[in-house]
């Protein structure tokens, strides 16, 4: 080795990818071998996340590191597993073949990796397999021959603790001295029948009887705390309670934080109008592209926070128990369990809900989950519908105790909810016309989570957001701001500017058919610039109706002015028209990114706005009957 | 394919009749004895792509198995110790397992 630092020639560089089980510390030992020096993006044409890191040896060699989804088998059961096949079996479209695989095998828990592993040396692809956990293995008194182990399976073997950073040189110059042997045997692997697996089990099962001896001091804690949190009643309650402070901390926490962001913007949007003439780049500069962007970082600390806690009950192993304790629930929308979190972090906003849907493994069940998660009332409406309810709900009591107010947007919140359990029934029964497929899952042993790793994918979920706000959500912000801007008024013109813009003309144009459901001009045209974003429907409604700055005074003034102008009946049906309209471009461009296609945010959009309408034309219809109108 | 794995063991003496696992009670350990994806609703996947994903979980012949948790509503979905490890899925797929009791 000392030669080849020597030697002036450059290493040639060398590519790992590492395989293994869900839960097995791939995470962990991805970070451990690449620290920071990682990118996070998808494979081409698909939407699973690619992961991949560099390092350096010690010897000065460049070295690749893929980091594949994690699988039981090499047969492929979703899209995620299919690239770790393909990845594996040196097929994937646009990659590199790996050079070396590393198993990544949890050395408390063996005999499904090996199994995996069995299969693993069909491909022929040389591999080291990387006994990670090992710090838990001793403290349990588990004992394995390591090197008898290896010469079994004809592969090096060594044993890591990924979340400490030990064994991992050793792990790298191992699969370093692989590399370099060029061992490649031909690749024989093919789809392997249950009877295969079968025997493959009697295998694995036979080498883990001669080379494991069995934890002297084995896990009870996993199975005590399960006592507890898996029980049918009190299990549902803790999860409850969990949830309750989650969200909590999601709108209590996160509020100082926004309150800054905001403030930070408003500063910065003040500061450009104090430095520039009043002009054309002025207005781009401040209305859209500082508007936009700050409309959309002002999420940021609650997507932070929610999925720190989603890390941390993901790490921790509790993830896997709340799908448990979900599942019927979801079951009754043809979902499983595992879409709870998505659909529940939709309260806050859809787009982390949407991100968060990489945890269903299932292709058909995480793009019904995404379709349905922005009819979740996300925090966004909450402005809206505020504004509509204080200005045409009357404050009266209902049974002399509930405020009706109150008792509407409570109703709102229940309409969201309901229909997205109705949409993704429908979604999955007649449009995939198919039975959910199984619900099938292990649950880990529980962990204390690293913080380290737990910061790491916090940053690296942030990142993803921002790299999103910048480069789909940015530009369509500008859109809508051209939208709204031009052209001019014209010369001594005396309505709102934005009237004479296309975003007026649209509305105008747009009037006719929104007629039939009490909406007037001026609402068809705040619907334009409200694109960006829910709640700038507000200040939209705001610049119509002249009024100016909606946060403060203009608030009142302009629920005035709706009380006088919208009937009732107008009121309910712009309601209804929010719980399901796509009113978010930010949350189309997410899913067009999660997607890597046009198709899903386009079928998104016209699915609901045809609701929207549909809702909104009965509810108007219905209310104008009723004598409201 | 279990079929004939069933047969060569039942050959050996082993009393291989054993009862659904998706339709045992709580708390009853016992041994897998039969992993069929016949013997279950199994809905798109097809029984053989069942059992293979049964199989690749670790639900084999031979493995020992218990309910140790179950689900509010219907009793359903089950946490089942398996070996070692735990899994959890629903009674109608774990209707492809059979089970001897202790
Ligand atoms: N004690 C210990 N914990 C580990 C080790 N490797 C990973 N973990 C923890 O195991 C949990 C799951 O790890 P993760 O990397 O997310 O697993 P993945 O699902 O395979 O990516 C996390 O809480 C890690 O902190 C290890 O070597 N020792």
């Amino acid at each position: 080795m000392t030669d080849a630092v020597l030697s002036p020639a450059p290493l040639s560089p060398a590519r790992l990818a590492l395989v293994g089980n869900p839960n097995s510390g791939k995470t962990a030992l991805f970070n451990a071998l690449t620290g920071s020096r990682q990118k996070v993006a998808n494979y081409a044409g698909v939407t699973v996340e690619r992961k991949e890191g560099h390092l350096t040896s010690a010897v000065g060699r460049r070295v690749t590191v893929l980091d594949l989804p994690g699988t039981y088998s090499l047969r492929a059961r979703s899209p995620d597993e299919e690239v770790t096949r393909d990845a594996v079996l040196g097929r994937l479209a646009g990659e590199h073949e790996p050079d070396v695989l590393i198993a990544v095998a949890d050395a408390t828990n063996l005999r499904l990796v090996l199994r995996l592993i069995l299969e693993l040396k069909q491909v022929g692809r040389p591999f080291v397999l990387a006994l990670n956990m090992y710090d838990i293995a001793q403290r349990q008194g588990l004992r394995i021959d390591v090197e008898g182990l290896s010469k079994e399976l004809g592969a090096p073997v060594i044993a890591t603790v990924a979340t400490r950073k030990r064994g991992i040189d050793d792990l790298i110059a191992a699969a370093e001295a692989l590399y370099e042997k060029h061992a490649e045997n031909p690749n024989v692997w093919r789809e392997p029948s249950a009877a295969e697996i079968r025997a493959a089990h009697g295998e694995a099962q036979r080498i883990m009887r001669t080379y494991v001896k069995p934890a002297m001091r084995p896990d009870t804690l996993t199975g005590k705390v399960d006592g507890v949190l898996l029980h049918p009643v009190a299990g549902l309650l803790i999860l409850l309670t969990l949830l309750f402070v989650m969200f909590q901390a999601v709108f209590t926490w996160a509020t100082p934080a926004m309150d800054l962001i905001e403030a930070g913007f408003a500063a910065l949007s003040g500061l450009v109008i104090q430095v520039m003439p009043d002009n054309l780049l002025r207005s781009l500069i401040t209305d859209g592209l500082i508007a936009g962007v700050g409309g959309v970082v002002v999420f940021l600390p609650q997507i932070l926070i929610l999925f720190f806690f989603i890390i941390l009950l993901e790490d921790s192993g509790y993830m896997a128990r709340a799908a448990f304790l979900m599942d019927r629930l979801m079951g009754a929308a043809g979902l499983h369990g595992r879409a709870f979190l998505p659909l529940l972090s939709s309260f806050a906003c859809a787009i982390p809900g949407i991100m968060a849907t990489r945890v269903i493994d299932q292709k058909r069940d995480r793009l019904t989950t995404i379709l349905v998660a922005p009819l979740m009332t996300c925090s966004a409406r909450i402005p809206v519908y505020a504004l509509i309810i204080a200005a045409l709900i009357p404050n009266t009591r209902v049974w002399g105790w509930m405020s009706l107010q109150g008792l509407v947007m409570f109703g709102l919140y229940a309409a969201g909810i309901l229909s997205t359990l109705i949409v993704a029934l429908v979604i999955q029964r007649l449009f995939w016309r198919t039975a959910s497929e199984p619900f099938m899952m292990e649950m880990p042993a529980y962990k204390t989570p690293d913080i380290g790793l737990v910061a790491r994918q916090l940053w690296q979920r942030a990142s993803i957001f921002m790299n999103r706000a910048g480069r789909i959500i940015l530009p369509l912000m500008v859109l809508v701001w051209i939208l709204s801007t031009f052209p001019y008024p014209p010369e001594g013109a005396t309505g709102p500017a934005i009237d004479y813009s296309f975003a007026g003309m649209i509305g105008h144009a747009i009037e006719p058919i929104f007629s039939p459901i009490g909406f007037n001009w001026q609402m068809c045209i705040a619907l334009i610039p409200g694109m960006a974003a829910r709640e700038v429907a507000v200040a939209a409604l705001g610049t119509v109706y002249s009024v100016g700055d909606v946060e403060g005074a203009g608030g009142q003034v302009l629920q005035g002015i709706l009380a006088t102008k919208w009937s009732l009946a107008t009121g309910l049906s712009f309601l209804a028209w929010y719980i399901f309209a796509p009113q978010c471009v930010a949350t189309l461009g997410v899913v067009k990114r999660e997607t890597n296609s046009w198709t899903w945010p386009a079928v998104m959009f016209f699915y609901m706005l045809a609701l929207a309408y549909l809702a909104s034309f009965a509810t108007y219809s219905g209310a104008v009957a009723l004598g409201w109108g | 394919m279990s079929k004939i794995f069933s047969e060569s063991a039942g050959a050996s003496g082993l009393d291989l009749r054993g009862e659904a696992l998706g339709a045992a009670r709580a708390g009853r350990p016992g041994v897998i004895v039969r992993v069929d994806g016949t013997l279950a609703d199994a809905g798109v996947l097809g029984a053989e792509e069942l059992e293979r994903r049964l199989l690749e979980l670790g639900f084999v012949e031979g493995a020992r198995v218990e309910i140790i948790h179950q689900g509010l509503f219907g009793a359903d979905p089950i946490a089942v110790k398996l070996d070692d490890m735990r899994v959890a899925l629903r009674r109608r797929e774990a209707r492809a397992i059979e089970v001897k009791f202790d």
